[in-house]
Formats: structure tokens, sequence, C-alpha cells
């Protein structure tokens, strides 16, 4: 059902973890529903240094977020704010149509997270 | 790999001598049994011998008793829409449970369209009818009980003696769906006092699309499909001989076995589930513990989801079930884990083992080797993971 990138991403999930640290945390998702996702990104230079991910949910959930942390490292916030949800799953070849609503939340939990970083960076000034 | 199949609720492989005993219905016996050239003979004197063997399987006093399906959603459908259609004159009123199989219950959703009314009497923890509250409900209006035998999810075996007592004293109409429990647990239409009682062969190492209704003598039915008037005008169809005769023989290997594979089946089951209790933190039995079909367990475990495990288990050679809404068609987690008082998020996180005659000790050890690690991994990832759990 799932695609062979997708099941590389779920048994082999890049950047688990949480940044005790962080500059920005984003949860999205509800346990009730089947998933919940925490994003955690460190900010250098206005780029993603460091991007973790914890999340509770079936194999598209776990995978879409190992994804996402992929495409976020590296880029500067502009960059990354542009990821969607359609990009997650084109760069794990595609998800089964019933995912793609309910499990594809990772992008908006990066969001999540850079709104958050930005909101704390604001107040500081 | 090694590979575990636990999975026989969803699918199980038909048994050698049930094949074989269809091979000559396909080629050779292919007449039709309601021909009254020769060439309708042996179909048809097969046809009555698989009834006898599916109605000494549940105890029916009389072959005739028994009418054959296309399997056990359409003997739902005939039982509680025959029945709920040929006395309306005298009520309108159904009462069932809660944990139903989802056939039984759109059946009543769809009858409910049409002006009669259901009950659905909630179970307990441990996903029991509560026989006393069930005959609450009983009004002058109530034609029909509908009580499966045992739930094919959490296992939990239904006090159905008890309910059939109910019933018949209350002269209404007891079906039950005995689907998941025919093959496994002893029945007995008779002494149980069942008036139609579902069964399926897919279910009992038979082959896949037949399926049977028992119904007793004096019952008063009606058909839900019209055409020539096979089985006695209840159900209308060119026979399907091979089907017919695969299921008899099912049900004469599953009587014959019964005793030692259950036994046998239970033993494993046991082990599986104190195995799993004892090494997994925050690790729960769905159903009840000692009243379940000796081929289940239902097992349940915090925090994590339960597509993931099948994933996590399926790299491993184990392939097994969850009740998670991440697994279903309508994303909504299943039903009866939610009629036995799970949060949502509980539901998640079961995995249902179903096992079969092909299971070993070696796989249940199997298995217990390879859980903890899946679930240790998925809970390390899970945001809902309390701090002391992964340690």
């Amino acid at each position: 059902m799932y695609s062979k990138k997708v099941m590389d991403h779920f048994m082999n999930p890049r950047n688990i973890g949480e940044i005790p640290d962080a500059d920005g945390v984003g949860t999205v998702g509800n346990p009730v529903c089947g998933d919940l996702m925490t994003m955690y990104i460190k900010v250098k230079d206005d780029r993603l240094a460091e991007v973790k991910f914890k999340t509770f949910g079936c194999g598209a959930a776990i995978a879409t977020s190992s994804m996402v942390t992929v495409l976020a490292k590296g880029k500067t916030i502009e960059e990354a704010l542009k990821i969607t949800r359609g990009d997650v799953a084109e760069s794990l070849d595609g998800l089964p149509p019933i995912k793609m609503h309910c499990s594809n939340l990772a992008a908006d939990a990066l969001h999540a997270a850079i709104k958050n970083y930005l909101e704390k960076k604001e107040s500081k000034q | 790999m090694r590979k575990v199949y636990m999975d026989y609720a969803a699918g199980m492989p038909v048994d050698p001598r049930v094949l074989k005993t269809m091979e000559p219905f396909f080629m050779e016996n292919y007449g039709n049994p309601s021909s009254s050239h020769s060439f309708g003979a042996k179909p048809k004197n097969a046809m009555s011998e698989s009834r006898e063997r599916v109605a000494r399987l549940v105890g029916a006093e009389k072959p005739e008793e028994v009418i054959f399906t296309s399997g056990g959603t359409e003997s739902n459908n005939l039982a509680i829409k025959g029945v709920a259609y040929r006395n309306k004159e005298k009520g309108n009123h159904i009462i069932t449970a809660t944990i139903e199989h989802i056939s039984v219950i759109n059946i009543c959703k769809h009858l409910q369209r049409q002006g009669f009314e259901t009950t659905y009497v909630p179970v307990d923890r441990q996903g029991m009818v509560d026989s006393e509250r069930l005959k609450e409900e009983i009004t002058n209006k109530t034609i029909l009980i509908s009580v499966m035998y045992a739930n094919g999810e959490i296992g939990t075996i239904q006090p159905i003696r008890e309910i059939g007592k109910i019933a018949q004293e209350n002269q209404i109409y007891f079906h039950v769906d005995a689907v998941a429990a025919a093959g496994k647990v002893p029945i007995n239409v008779s002494e149980e006092n069942i008036d139609l009682l579902s069964i399926s062969s897919n279910d009992m190492y038979g082959p896949k699309g037949i399926g049977a209704l028992y119904i007793k003598k004096g019952t008063r039915i009606q058909p839900v499909m019209q055409g020539g008037g096979q089985e006695r005008g209840l159900r209308s169809g060119t026979e399907n001989i091979p089907g017919i005769v695969g299921m008899g023989k099912a049900a004469e290997i599953a009587q014959e076995e019964m005793t030692v594979e259950g036994e046998r089946s239970s033993q494993l089951r046991d082990k599986l589930i104190k195995g799993v209790l004892n090494t997994i933190q925050r690790s729960y039995l769905n159903g009840h513990p000692t009243k379940r079909l000796p081929n289940n367990a239902n097992l349940r475990f915090s925090y994590i989801e339960g597509e993931s495990l099948i994933l996590g288990l399926d790299m491993l050679g184990i392939q097994v079930s969850s009740g998670s809404a991440c697994t279903s068609k309508t994303l909504e987690p299943s039903h009866v884990l939610l009629a036995i008082g799970l949060a949502h998020e509980e539901a998640h996180g079961s995995l249902l083992f179903t096992m079969g005659k092909q299971n070993s000790e070696d796989d249940v050890d199997y298995v217990l080797e390879a859980l903890p690690g899946v679930v240790k991994k998925l809970r390390a990832m899970s945001p809902l993971t309390p701090k002391e759990i992964l340690r």
C-alpha cells in the first residue's frame, strides 16, 4: 500500500528526537484522531540548522515527519515556509489517497515550529 | 525471513481436504441439482450431504433447516430483514448489541430508515452483553433479538444460552451471528434456543463466497432476494455447488477437530497474552480473559498507533490486524473497541492476533521476541510516551 520511500522513512526515520533548547516548537494533530506530531527547530543565520520530530501515528504520519525534516534542514526560513504537504507527499513517491489529508501533517508541524520561532523572535525585539 | 501469519480472522487458507472434496464439482459433476436428468443427481446428493454436515455442526434437528447463502453478510441480511419484514404486523422493534458485526449494525440502520426501531444494548468493559439489561429493553413491539455468538475482534463469547432463554420466554425470534464462533466453539441451536444462526465457510478453512443460515422450522421469514425459488424459496439463484460441498467438508472437519484444536490454540493464545503482558509495560488485553475465542488475542499498547505496529511487525515477517482508525476505510476506530469503553487513542493502539492451525509454539515465541522491540522503537518516537517508560 505504501511506496518504497515511505517504508524506508518509516523503518529508518531521519532526525528523530527532541531539541531541548529549540528555537521553535510546533505541534499539530490530535491523539484522538490517531496522529500527533511535534517538530523542533534550531535556527542559525536565518537557516534551519537542525530539525527534529516526535510523532504518534500511522506509517504515513511517521514517514512524512521524517521526510519534512530532510526537506527543511539547511533551508532558509523563507524557503522552509514554502514546503507544502504536496511537496512532502511527492518526495515520498506519493501517499495512498486516504492518507493525503489525515496523516500528511508534517509540513503543517514544520510551519507551526517556524511560526513559534518568529513569534519568540518578535517578542524579544 | 521467518513468516508468522496471525491474521486468520481476516483470511485463512482452505484446508487441502476441503479443496480435494470440491474439485470434482468444477469439471466433472457440473450439473444443476434442479435438473430432472441424471446429471443433476451427483450435485444434488452432494448438496444434501453438505447440508447434513452443516446441520450437525450447529446442532440443528433437521438438515432442511439449513439454507446456503453467499456468506455471513448475506445470512445476516436474510435473517434480520427476512424476519423483520415478515413479522412487521406484530411489531417493529429489534434488539441487538453495540458490538455486533458491522453488517448487523448496518442492516439495523437500514431497517430504521424504513420505520423499524432498534435498541443497541451496551456491553461491559470486557465486551459482554448484559442479558438482564437486554430483558428490560423488551417491549410488546419486539420481534427480534440479534446477538453474536462471539466477537471476532475482541474474542468475547456471549451468554447465548441465557439470551436464548429470555427470547423464548418472551416469544421473540432470536438470531445469532456465529460467523466468528462456528467451528471454534461448540454450538447447539436446539439447546440454546436459537431460531436463526449465521455462519460462514471461510472462517473455518472452507472456500470464500459461501455461508449458511440455520432457520428453525416454523420461523416466519420471507426471502430478500427474488428468483427461481431455490433453497425452499428463501435463497434463489443457482446453487454454488463447489462452495456448498467445500463448506460441508469444512464443517465436518471443524466438528471432528474442534476439541483438540481448541485446546491447542487456547494454549498458544494464553502464552502469547501472558508473554506480552509480562514483558511490555502499559500493555493490556482487550475482551474477556477467559470467555474468549480460543484463537483470539487482542492487545493494546499505550502511546503508539496500530497501523505503525502492523507495518513494523510486517517488516519482521509477522502479519496481524488492528482496530485503529488508520487501518479502516472510514478513518474511525473500531466500533467494538469504542463500545467496550476505550478512548479513541486507546483504540488506536490495539493489535489483533488471530491464530490458526498453521501456527505453532515457535511462532508465538517469535512474536514475543519481535514485538517488544517494535513497541519500544515506536514509543521512542512518540511525543505521548512518558520519559520513565523509555528507560
